[in-house]
């Protein structure tokens, strides 16, 4: 196996005692993005010339012994939702084709002070609309696992590029399992962090109230290695806690035993397909064979999450995307009066999705029925909020499927909103509550397609979780078809 | 809950979205759909429930910072990615006569 295959934290190893360098492996990812990539479309852009300026800065203070940490010389790439400085960023929009931000988001300035080799920007759904990633205006990306099936979304083509090893490690945004449910499809790991645990500054925002950053690798060890890097306070996010932020990795060692694993009863029900289930259950399994309590536990709010969730994101979005109006940046309509101008701009330059959520939005604000639906939805959210603090009074962490089924056709249910809406249905209730989550691969379909299950901690408590998201996962982690017998 | 044509334009006004006769229909057909939906929380007691605004961390939130002048975007820069812009400001088509 070349080096560059091996898993994040095993790489970062490889690269503190010298077995490799940084150059050499992004010249690898390099490499494999030019292969694979044509077949993929995982990314939007790459930035090979700052890549290969970084990677040389990295190699001279590995060589000095003088490695900034873990992530120093490891290649990552990012959702094209965080604004880098000098290098185009779209949130897989047409309206902000030729984007150029004057600024680089938090996450990618800490990950740049961790000696991270930016490689590029990765496919999204526009502005983060979607479960599929069919949503972006350049284009769908493909599953590594079977070309003809969606990676998820909506940071579809960060899951992708991990999964097919174009990168170790990648981040992407989490506003309804965007993280969670893109990683489970692909069969990495995908952590959306605590509401307030990673600064939003310089992240294209969809929904205020929800949008977490949170990163992707192959193992676990990985994740954690790079929420370390990017976590903490930050003065440009008003809504970033000030705790201090654990050394994650730390604790990854600590073992499972006598940890207490709630498994919600409503994530069980109809639409769950059998398969998933099975996989899922074998995970429980394992945690259990690991010294685990396991127990049933109620969620009774569950079933109305999905609606709740398309009320709040929606009015956040709707209130967010007004910023497009063609008149600071990006695309601007030919029109000769304002109001045309706005009107057109947006016709232009928004997709249909976008569209029908900036609808939705505007019509549960609008004058009448902001009682009825807006009002009425964060109240519910207290309510589902409510039962998982009252499941965490007798658990340390709840379990799920991550998605209903594995990864579905390109083009499945494109026409019918409601149903991709569905395939959120277990990941969107930890974004309304604000908790943390994360996917962890735990089986594979009969048709070898990847299956993840999820893990929901209490506020802050990531240690715990990724500690249970340790002893899940598998001791190997499997190359897709693609890359089997093959290393370009 | 089924949602007309007329509504769909007047929302599309107020989202500033100018709206093809086809994505009206077909808008008003999905929306209906997700509406329809999302009707189901008419049905949940929240009585008493108070909304829940911030789902972050009340307990370790950073207080406000001081209200004190710092530096920006120079103006170059914040003008740097506009479609039209004179060196001074964005342009935008004429508003009063």
């Amino acid at each position: 196996m070349t080096a560059d295959l091996l898993p994040l934290s095993r790489l970062s190893s490889a690269l503190l005692s010298r077995e490799v360098s940084p150059e050499a492996l992004l010249e690898a990812s390099l490499a494999r993005i030019r292969a694979l990539d044509g077949k993929l479309h995982a990314f939007l852009r790459l930035s090979e010339e700052e890549a290969r300026a970084a990677a040389r800065a990295s190699g001279q203070r590995h060589a000095r012994g003088q490695a900034l940490g873990p992530l120093d010389g490891v290649p990552v790439a990012l959702k094209d939702i965080f604004c880098t400085a000098g290098v185009e960023t779209t949130a897989g929009s047409k309206i902000l084709r030729g984007y150029v931000p004057p600024y680089d988001a938090t996450v990618v300035r800490k990950l740049k002070e961790a000696g991270g080799v930016i490689v590029g920007k990765l496919n999204m759904d526009e502005f983060a609309m979607g479960s599929s990633t069919e949503n972006s205006a350049f284009g769908p990306t493909m599953n590594p696992w079977d070309l003809s099936r969606t990676p998820g979304g909506s940071s579809g083509g960060s899951a992708a590029a991990v999964a097919a090893r174009m990168v170790p490690g990648a981040f992407g945004t989490d506003t309804g399992g965007s993280i969670r449910q893109p990683a489970a499809l692909v069969g990495c790991a995908g952590l959306k962090p605590t509401y307030g645990r990673v600064s939003r500054f310089g992240v294209i925002a969809f929904a205020s109230s929800l949008d977490q950053v949170g990163p992707f690798a192959q193992d676990v060890r990985g994740v954690a290695l790079l929420l370390s890097a990017v976590a903490g306070y930050d003065e440009n996010d008003q809504t970033s806690s000030t705790r201090p932020v654990p050394d994650y990795a730390a604790a990854l060692d600590q073992g499972v035993r006598g940890l207490r694993i709630g498994v919600p009863r409503e994530y069980f029900g109809e639409g769950l397909s059998p398969e998933v289930e099975k996989a899922v259950r074998t995970g429980i399994e394992k945690l259990r064979g690991q010294g685990c309590e396991v127990k049933e536990i109620s969620l009774p709010n569950s079933p109305h999450a999905i609606a709740t969730y398309y009320i709040v994101a929606t009015a956040e979005a709707s209130s967010n995307l007004a910023r497009y109006d063609g008149v600071r940046y990006g695309h601007r309509a030919r029109a000769g009066q304002l109001l045309e101008m706005y009107e057109r701009t947006r016709a232009e330059g928004f997709g249909a999705e976008v569209k029908r959520r900036i609808m939705l939005g505007t019509y549960a604000l609008s004058a009448g029925y902001y009682d009825a639906y807006y009002l009425r939805a964060q109240k519910v959210r207290t309510l589902i909020r409510r039962d998982f603090e009252r499941a965490f009074e007798s658990v340390d962490a709840v379990l799920s499927p991550t998605s209903p089924t594995t990864a579905f056709r390109l083009g499945e249910k494109m026409d019918d909103p409601l149903a991709m809406y569905l395939s959120d249905v277990y990941t969107v209730p930890a974004n309304l509550a604000g908790l943390p989550g994360i996917s962890v691969p735990c089986g594979f379909d009969p048709g070898g397609l990847p299956i993840g299950l999820q893990l929901i901690g209490k506020p802050f408590d990531e240690e715990t979780l990724l500690r249970l998201a340790r002893a899940a996962e598998p001791a190997e982690h499997p190359l897709p078809p693609l890359l089997q017998g093959r290393a370009p | 809950m089924a949602i007309d044509r007329a509504q769909v334009r007047h929302v599309a006004r107020l989202a500033r979205l100018a709206l093809s006769p086809e994505e009206e229909e077909r808008f008003a057909a999905q929306l209906g759909h997700v509406l329809e939906y999302i009707e189901r929380l008419q049905a949940v007691d929240v009585s008493g429930v108070e909304p829940l605004g911030f789902a972050g961390d009340a307990a370790a939130r950073a207080p406000l910072r001081e209200d004190e002048p710092r530096p920006g975007l120079a103006r170059e820069q914040a003008l740097a990615q506009a479609p039209r812009q004179d060196g001074q400001a964005f342009v935008v088509p004429r508003i009063i006569e």
